[in-house]
């Protein structure tokens, strides 16, 4: 399965974000976009989800096989926002987004025991602190399988200690032949995989 | 624009750039300006010099202006509709330019036709309104281009407020002829349709004439209209691409000069 | 589906939901009335189902804005969108639709029954605007995700949405009040109005879907 994106140009309100952006991950492979802000580290993760349309370019998933048609079906993707609704319970989160997502992957009470939460299951989601509910959201990328990963700000309101954990956990993707592509600006701790650096904005 | 475009198809990509658009816009504009004016003149002149009718007396004369404006009522939502279709389908970028421009003129001339019709209806009928079903819709089409405005107008994004409106301009042209029907429906449930009868006696050649020149000249002002607030609109958004550029040529210099003094 | 139909009947009934302040309001709309146009229970008879039919279409717009919002705000939209492939969006937007249905507007059309008491109403007449209004709501829900697509990004949309919305959702009304008088006046009939008003529902069922998902895709950013 190989991801290949070429040529790759966005726009945001009829401005160009950035353009020429081109890369190819096979499985195992992981890439670490970064940049200053403003610079279309978002866009351009969004762009590969297909949430936002083209500008330029042609991003394609080649090999998925039956499993996985288009790249839209085979990626998880991560943004700012924790995609869990307060008023439910951690465990009624992640069962519902196991079942509307398929293809499960792991127990919910194991992947909560891999970002560390086991005791959380039970309680609303708007009681957990920041950092908790962003690990919550990280399990959400666990219970069900999907071989791509779009990870936009990961780490956001992590501690150090999760953090780790987090690295150890893409680690293992990338071990059972995931492909990820993460967006940050803290480094992610994670070995041999690609950077690509955007500079965008600053220049005239 | 579909009536330009219909008059020169081989113009309909070269239409596709903003600014061969505003230079036909500019050498098109005053042209139509004095033909509209002068059909106008023409056509208002016979309107005042046909004969009156026998049971409507100088009321009649309305019908000239009141009819036109309806018709013009309606081929702006179309328009509208086929331009929402060149937005979602054939991704044409003045589209949206053309449904945001004509949205306006189109609930100006709705709301001049219902305004004339009344004066037409109080004299005729004894009320300024009555809830007849062709009344009814026009004042619906005329709700709908009302709420089609405020759309076009709370989006920031101009491409995410094109989309929206294409979208739901489309949606109401599913939805007219059902209005029109179940209003239809609704009146003769409520009330026979002996009571007001719109048509009124056939109309003769001598009220014809003037009729079809007010109609011919009012679509001509319409499409001057059109053309010139398209050319606005573009203009518009040009400026707010300028502005927006403005600013982010004063962040570079900023960050530049922050880098420079590190 | 049934995943996300259950979630959204949760969050609904859920403190926080407000699918109860609809009732509320509808209840509240139909008591204001008779204050409005006086007491005499010959007069609330007869107008009784429009009544009816009035506050059911004011309060189901009443949560509609939010129905693509609230999903926007936390993420989960985008996550919808991505899953086009596997649940297609209009499916997606349609098992919404059904859900807000469910949790916001069934509760109001089992207490219009009793609203159709105090308007004075006979049995006939209640039975016939009940079910009108069973079969009739639910367009209301579908046409009103098209308005709820398109504001999804406003902050305050929600006049917006119903001011988009109520010229479409006339046809509904029309007919829906034309039943259930249908039922009670004897000349006028009721299945040919009530008829029409299933097929409406039904063709809002194929057309607002498919309009707002369309409208959801555009209107990422």
């Amino acid at each position: 399965m190989r991801l290949i994106a070429e040529n790759l140009g966005a726009e945001r309100g009829g401005e160009p974000v950035f353009s020429g952006v081109s890369f190819e991950l096979s499985e195992g492979d992981g890439l670490v976009v970064t940049g200053p802000n403003g610079s279309g580290k978002s866009t351009l993760l969004r762009v590969v989800a297909g949430l936002l349309p083209l500008a330029g370019g042609a991003i394609r998933l080649d090999g998925g096989g039956e499993d996985w048609p288009d790249l839209q079906a085979a990626c998880h993707y991560l943004g700012h926002q924790n995609a869990m609704k307060t008023a439910l319970t951690v465990e009624e989160n992640l069962r519902f987004w196991q079942e509307f997502c398929g293809a499960p992957h792991m127990e919910i009470a194991e992947a909560l025991e891999m970002v560390g939460l086991p005791q959380v299951a039970s309680l609303p989601f708007g009681y957990l602190s920041t950092g908790q509910k962003r690990r919550v959201s990280i399990a959400r990328l666990l219970v069900s399988w999907r071989p791509v990963w779009l990870l936009d700000e990961p780490t956001a309101g992590l501690d150090a200690a999760s953090e780790k954990q987090f690295a150890a956990l893409m680690a293992a993707h990338l071990q059972d032949d995931g492909i990820i592509v993460a967006a940050t600006h803290i480094p992610l701790g994670l070995e041999g995989v690609k950077a690509l650096r955007l500079e965008g904005a600053t220049r005239c | 624009m579909s009536e330009t475009a219909a008059a020169r198809p081989a113009r309909w990509s070269d239409l596709a750039n903003p600014t061969r658009f505003i230079a036909l816009a500019d050498r098109l504009v005053p042209w139509l300006a004095a033909l509209s004016a002068l059909v106008l003149a023409l056509g208002l002149w016979l309107a005042f010099s046909a004969p009156e009718d026998y049971q409507q007396g100088i009321t009649v004369r309305i019908m000239y202006i009141h009819v036109p404006f309806a018709w013009l009522a309606m081929i702006c939502y179309s328009i509208m509709a086929v331009s929402s279709l060149g937005t979602l389908v054939w991704r044409h970028p003045l589209a949206d330019v053309s449904v945001k421009a004509a949205a306006p003129i189109g609930a100006v001339f709705t709301l001049l036709s219902l305004i004339t019709g009344s004066i037409w209806g109080k004299p005729m009928w004894g009320t300024w309104w009555v809830w007849d079903a062709r009344l009814t819709s026009v004042f619906v089409l005329f709700l709908m281009y009302l709420g089609l405005i405020a759309l076009t107008r709370a989006l920031d994004d101009p491409g995410k407020a094109a989309k929206a409106a294409a979208v739901v301009t489309l949606v109401g042209f599913v939805n007219i002829p059902i209005i029109k029907f179940s209003v239809d429906w609704w009146n003769t449930l409520h009330q026979p349709a002996s009571v007001i009868r719109l048509d009124g006696p056939t109309i003769h050649p001598t009220m014809l004439w003037p009729l079809l020149t007010c109609a011919i000249g009012f679509t001509l002002m319409f499409v001057t209209l059109h053309l010139m607030a398209m050319r606005t609109e573009i203009w518009r958004r040009r400026v707010a691409a300028m502005r927006r550029m403005a600013a982010r040529a004063a962040d570079a210099k900023e960050t530049g000069g922050r880098e420079a003094g590190r | 589906m049934l995943a996300l139909f259950i979630r959204d009947m949760r969050l609904g009934i859920r403190a926080g939901g407000g699918a109860l302040v609809g009732v509320l309001f509808f209840l509240a709309v139909v008591a204001v009335v008779p204050f409005g146009v006086g007491p005499d229970l010959n007069l609330l008879a007869r107008i009784g189902p429009a009544i009816l039919w009035i506050g059911a279409l004011l309060a189901s717009l009443l949560g509609l804005d939010r129905l693509f919002q609230a999903d926007r705000e936390d993420g989960s939209l985008d996550l919808m969108v991505l899953a086009d492939s596997r649940h297609m969006l209009a499916l997606t937007v349609a098992t919404k639709c059904l859900a807000h249905w469910t949790a916001s507007v069934l509760p109001l059309v089992i207490a219009s029954p009793l609203l159709g008491l105090f308007m004075n109403m006979e049995p006939v007449g209640i039975a016939a605007t009940t079910l009108t209004l069973l079969v009739g709501t639910p367009a209301i829900a579908f046409v009103g995700a098209v308005g709820a697509a398109v504001a999804v990004s406003l902050p305050r949309g929600g006049l917006l949405v119903s001011v988009l919305i109520l010229p479409l959702a006339i046809p509904v009304l029309i007919f829906g009040v034309s039943a259930a008088y249908g039922a009670v006046a004897d000349p006028n009939p009721f299945l040919p109005p009530f008829m029409i008003l299933c097929a409406l529902t039904l063709g809002f069922a194929v057309v607002g879907p498919l309009a707002a998902a369309l409208a959801l895709k555009f209107g990422l950013d």
